[in-house]
């Protein structure tokens, strides 16, 4: 009889106390809030971008945007789900696909590697939060389709058309990324200081170190992200690159051109930290960034390619599940193999 | 062995039980040769002659074959089978037997082949064993002929070899490329399994209600 009075109060309980599982303490933290703050840390890179590449660099990464956007709300129409465009996630994986290519693009390039982003790599996975990989990095690598185009930089400081869709070949004046003599085993021929501030030949988003970094320590001190994944992954590139040099005399000075050229910061500040294709635990965040910055190095050395920070990344986030399960923390209280 | 039998036997064939879409059988040629549409149709009507000529003599040899060694059997039919296509085709078409290359010979061990030896034709008689054998190897041309359709057209801008997306058409040089066939495959599968899928709804719905009127 006591027993049956205990089972009716249980039941009773929920409709008077609100029973939910943890976590218990909410912060106002959205996904949106996240977003935007990811959006404040690009801008300084955008106006830098601007001041080197002119304003073509501006409409490249606002086509890029819109298409982001155009094409994920289309897709979410087409397939019957909740219009989720207000998350701003479309918006930065927009900025930062624009920060993936050089000013010189015609303006389709970063219409056809938005849809295929949002679409095929994004969308037809679920949505945000259960992409296998990162969106802007297949799509970056989707659009080496076009070597010719992708790979076409031009000069800083030369001007380029601002609105017109595509950039007469004639009228680029061509130049290589650092990467290129350092891939043949020469240092290239911009200074320590073009090289960190970022007046050099690059993609977008990519040439100013400095800048750059400025973002990736305001999204530290607003805790979007952790210190783990960047520094394991610039540490290990920074190490190997200390250790085996392939150019120059000087094993510092080519390990500082190694870190500012290319898209190594912007990768392991703004990509490869992403939520859904990174690790949880802290240690697995060090081994993934270790992992990332081991294939960056090797296929700066051995690889086709003159840079590998894409590949390095889009492989690491292939492995994350399993990293994920090898860093899983024991749960506390539970039994140990001893015990048993 | 009446009209309506054949039927769903193809249907199973193109549709609801395809050997690349559904059944995932046969990747490694279905990905490998789907660069050009010519190329997956020589594929295609070969791996479908082989099918139905194995699939007629083991469905004749079935209660001989003894069963412990069936599948060292099934491999020797076949592969006699697959020396006169590759024969057939060095002799009368030569260029595709040069692209093909190797995986005309390969045939030998491709998965649908087997599968339909020990799943269909060792257990009925010979002409239902012939229509799957020509059913399955249908469903496979179409699958690859899709593929590789979707593949040459984005992919050098071209069907069978004519230009049909004009200068203006910059191709998409990843879908020649491995990588560009798993991409591709991956979403015409996802779109096969939602066809399929609704149509499950469809019936289990239509089922439940009858169920409902009889009860």
């Amino acid at each position: 009889m006591k027993n049956d009075q205990n089972v009716s109060t249980r039941i009773v309980a929920p409709s008077l106390l609100t029973v939910s599982p943890s976590p218990h303490i909410k912060k106002g933290i959205t996904t949106r809030g996240i977003m935007i703050d990811v959006v404040i840390a690009l801008l300084p890179a955008l106006v830098w971008s601007i001041y080197v590449f002119g304003f073509r660099s501006l409409s490249v990464v606002l086509v890029s945007v819109a298409s982001c956007v155009i094409f994920e709300v289309l897709f979410e129409l087409i397939a019957r789900k909740p219009i989720t465009v207000l998350d701003f996630s479309a918006v930065v994986s927009g900025v930062l696909l624009g920060f993936n290519m050089p000013a010189t693009v015609p303006l389709w390039i970063p219409i056809v590697g938005g849809a295929f982003a949002m679409i095929v790599v994004k969308g037809l996975f679920g949505g945000l939060g259960k992409n296998i990989v990162n969106p802007i990095l297949a799509a970056r690598v989707f659009l080496f389709s076009w070597t010719d185009i992708i790979n076409t930089f031009s000069e800083p400081f030369s001007s380029l058309p601002i609105f017109s869709f595509s950039v007469d070949s004639a009228d680029i004046v061509a130049s290589a990324t650092p990467l290129s003599p350092m891939k043949e085993g020469m240092l290239p021929d911009n200074s320590l200081v073009d090289m960190v501030l970022g007046t050099k030949s690059g993609c977008l988003g990519e040439v100013s170190g400095l800048l750059i970094a400025v973002g990736g320590i305001y999204l530290l001190a607003r805790r979007v992200i952790t210190w783990h994944i960047p520094v394991a992954y610039i540490g290990t590139v920074m190490l190997i690159t200390f250790l085996f040099p392939m150019a120059g005399e000087d094993a510092v000075q080519f390990m500082l051109y190694q870190t500012f050229s290319g898209g190594l910061i912007l990768g392991a500040v703004f990509m490869a930290t992403d939520y859904v294709t990174s690790p949880i635990t802290e240690m697995g965040k060090l081994i993934f960034g270790v992992g990332c910055g081991l294939l960056t190095v090797f296929i700066r050395y051995f690889g086709g390619y003159p840079e590998g920070v894409s590949f390095a990344i889009l492989i690491m986030n292939l492995l994350v599940g399993y990293i994920d399960k090898f860093t899983k923390p024991k749960r506390f209280g539970g039994v140990t193999k001893d015990a048993k | 062995m009446n009209g309506k039998k054949i039927l769903s036997q193809f249907k199973e064939g193109l549709l609801t039980n395809n050997p690349v879409f559904v059944q995932l059988l046969g990747m490694c040629s279905a990905l490998a040769i789907t660069t050009t549409v010519i190329n997956a149709l020589g594929m295609g009507l070969s791996v479908t002659a082989v099918l139905i000529c194995s699939n007629v003599i083991i469905s004749l040899l079935r209660k001989i074959i003894p069963k412990q060694i069936r599948i060292a059997s099934y491999i020797v039919i076949i592969s006699g089978f697959v020396t006169v296509v590759e024969m057939l085709l060095k002799a009368f078409a030569p260029a595709i037997s040069k692209s093909l290359g190797l995986f005309i010979p390969l045939i030998v061990v491709n998965c649908i082949i087997l599968a339909r030896a020990e799943a269909y034709a060792s257990r009925h008689s010979v002409l239902p064993s012939a229509i799957d054998g020509l059913a399955m190897g249908v469903g496979y041309t179409v699958a690859v002929v899709v593929l590789a359709f979707v593949r040459e057209l984005f992919g050098s801008g071209t069907i069978l070899g004519i230009t049909v997306l004009g200068d203006w058409y910059k191709p998409v040089g990843m879908l020649i490329n491995p990588a560009g066939a798993f991409i591709t495959l991956g979403c015409i599968i996802a779109a096969v399994q939602k066809f399929l899928m609704k149509k499950q709804d469809r019936d289990f719905k239509k089922e439940g209600n009858e169920g409902k009127v009889n009860g």
